[in-house]
């Protein structure tokens, strides 16, 4: 089969691989009709995530049609339409239990080195190196999904690929994201960074009740994307500790969303840390977030930090009592009662594609969606399309609008800019 | 409840403060009945341990275990079993005319709150003095500790699930010989 491989920093492949096999009774085949690149993979890309191995296959983000199931699969059947959640959970441990399925004990096959850098290791995760068990990735034609019973679930008749295909990780990651903020009547989330996940935080914050969402970027066509969301937007070029203080009545926000995670830019200290490997991740960001969040507020971090972190601003958080909420999605928790709001209509994922590729120009879709150019948010992969669909930006509504305009609706911070 | 303690050897296989020991425990959402019957079949115990190649039982006390040591080769001894205590003590150690001087033993305790059962492991072996030394020094790898936590693992794995979580067989890309260079794990 044809799949996406990584060779190092920079360097991904679309090369022809062995089929996967079943290896455990529990185990199931699936053929990919729809996989994405995830935000996330852009860490693996830039090489900042430790223990990947060359040839290994990236994805976490897919869905498609059962092939074949292992001996001890009873709930799933050849033929069924299945989404998978990119966190594979054994569904009989104390997390699973839980309901914390991400933090399962018993699907990392390398969950002894893993402990020895974290204490105790999460869940065994698809294509997202060998600390997290080197599960081979979805980005290909087949993948091999393991514990098949306890996570892919099962799309009804009537919803095409893309309506469900992002419930395999960033709807229910931006989510989850939203949901940890416990939103009270009246309150205000800032959510820094407007990638796929943040828009998935500002829409989910909004369902869940939030007054006002405050969206923090410096991306015009993500931060447009936001404002199509009802999200307030922020340029991150300006100071938005001010800025944020000014829209909230002086309080500050009532939750923060860290959307962002290590590679955040804004710090050339931390670049240059990053890069001599003094630090591992840069965590701008999260050091904004805990100076502005209001006291007594909560802090939601979605965006994925692998490893030590450089002056952290914890004397800010203890001074006001700030709550820590964060951690790799429980997606299986998420996904009946997603499924159900996009089945009613209350929100459509689809919004957020900007980009469908055939597999084997995955190498160009990486590239084009790390550099942000061709106003590239989302990526989805057709493996199986014929004839495949062609490397072409899809036409937007975001192109007739001005990227001028679009800055001019910066109210604050243009006003604070002009000063 | 009841304890046999009749095959007590004359002296201990590991003279005490000259061996190298390791004490492992881990939580498993399972019974200690059900634990204990899986582990008192030593014959079982390959299935969870990578460096163990087989385990037969001789008699209901004795065993006979094969190990797998560098360079493909094998090591084996008798052990017998020590201490006995039904669904929640098994302690054994190798025969006094065994090469390989080496002793382990599995406890099962309830854990809080109904959360199955803590089972704490404790191997204990002669470190490395001449060849037979350095054998079993490989033989549980230069991080023992890891070994051991990891044979936890996949009890754990085994007992909760069924299965154990494994990658191997899985597709990879590239011809592996030709490009695992040596960057590959970062």
């Amino acid at each position: 089969m044809r799949a996406v491989c990584w060779y190092g920093t920079k360097d991904v492949r679309v090369e022809n691989v062995p089929d996967p096999k079943i290896l455990n009774p529990g185990d199931a085949i699936i053929k990919i009709t729809s996989t994405a690149i995830c935000g996330s993979d852009l860490h693996l890309y830039d090489g900042v995530i430790p223990s990947m191995k060359e040839g290994d296959i990236l994805g976490h983000e897919f869905m498609g049609e059962v092939m074949e199931v292992g001996s001890a699969v009873k709930k799933l059947q050849v033929g069924d339409r299945v989404v998978v959640p990119f966190c594979i959970s054994c569904g009989q441990c104390y997390y699973c239990n839980h309901q914390l399925w991400s933090l399962c004990d018993n699907t990392n096959p390398n969950a002894a080195i893993n402990a020895k850098l974290n204490g105790f290791s999460g869940a065994g995760l698809f294509g997202y190196s060998h600390l997290y068990g080197g599960y081979a990735g979805g980005q290909a034609e087949y993948a091999r999904v393991p514990f098949a019973d306890v996570g892919p679930i099962k799309i009804p008749e009537g919803l095409t690929d893309e309506q469900v295909l992002f419930l395999s990780d960033i709807f229910p990651t931006g989510y989850m994201a939203a949901e940890n903020c416990n939103i009270q009547p009246g309150q205000i989330v800032a959510i820094w960074g407007c990638g796929p996940v943040g828009q998935f935080a500002i829409r989910s914050a909004y369902l869940l009740g939030a007054e006002k969402v405050i969206a923090i970027d410096n991306v015009l066509e993500r931060m447009a994307m936001a404002q199509q969301g009802g999200a307030a937007v922020v340029s991150s070029d300006e100071d938005v500790h001010e800025i944020l203080k000014e829209m909230t009545g002086g309080r500050g926000p009532d939750a923060c969303i860290d959307a962002v995670g290590m590679e955040a830019h804004g710090s050339t200290y931390d670049v240059v840390k990053q890069v001599v490997k003094l630090e591992t991740d840069r965590p701008y960001v999260l050091r904004q977030a805990m100076r502005i969040c209001r006291k007594g507020g909560t802090l939601s971090i979605p965006g994925v930090y692998a490893g030590f972190l450089d002056k952290i601003p914890l004397g800010a958080a203890f001074a006001k009592g700030l709550t820590f909420k964060m951690g790799q999605t429980h997606v299986h928790r998420y996904l009946e009662p997603l499924l159900r709001l996009v089945q009613d209509g209350k929100i459509d994922p689809t919004f957020v594609i900007t980009h469908r590729v055939a597999l084997d120009e995955a190498a160009d879709a990486y590239e084009i969606f790390a550099k942000k150019t061709e106003n590239c948010i989302k990526v989805v992969l057709k493996p199986h399309e014929q004839p495949p669909p062609a490397l072409e930006r899809r036409a937007r509504e975001l192109e007739s609008l001005p990227s001028e305009e679009i800055a001019m609706e910066l109210p604050r911070s243009k006003r604070l800019h002009e000063k | 409840m009841p304890t046999r303690t009749n095959h007590l050897p004359a002296r201990p296989a590991v003279r005490s403060g000259t061996g190298k020991k390791i004490v492992k425990a881990c939580t498993i959402n399972k019974s200690p009945e059900e634990l204990f019957r899986f582990w008192r079949r030593f014959e079982n115990l390959p299935r969870i341990s990578r460096h163990l190649v087989s385990v037969t039982e001789i008699s209901d006390m004795k065993s006979h275990w094969v190990a797998r040591s560098p360079a493909d080769n094998t090591v084996e001894w008798d052990a017998v079993i020590i201490n006995e205590h039904p669904n929640n003590l098994i302690a054994w150690e190798s025969t006094p005319d065994s090469e390989i001087k080496n002793a382990g033993s599995v406890r099962f305790e309830p854990a809080p709150a109904g959360q199955g059962t803590e089972v704490t492991v404790s191997l204990e072996y002669v470190p490395p003095a001449g060849k037979l030394g350095a054998m079993i020094a490989k033989l549980y790898g230069e991080e023992p500790e890891l070994q051991v936590e990891d044979d936890l693992n996949r009890f754990k794995a085994l007992m909760e699930t069924g299965e154990i979580p494994t990658t191997e067989g899985q597709p990879v890309g590239g011809d592996q010989k030709t490009t695992r260079r040596k960057r590959g794990a970062k």
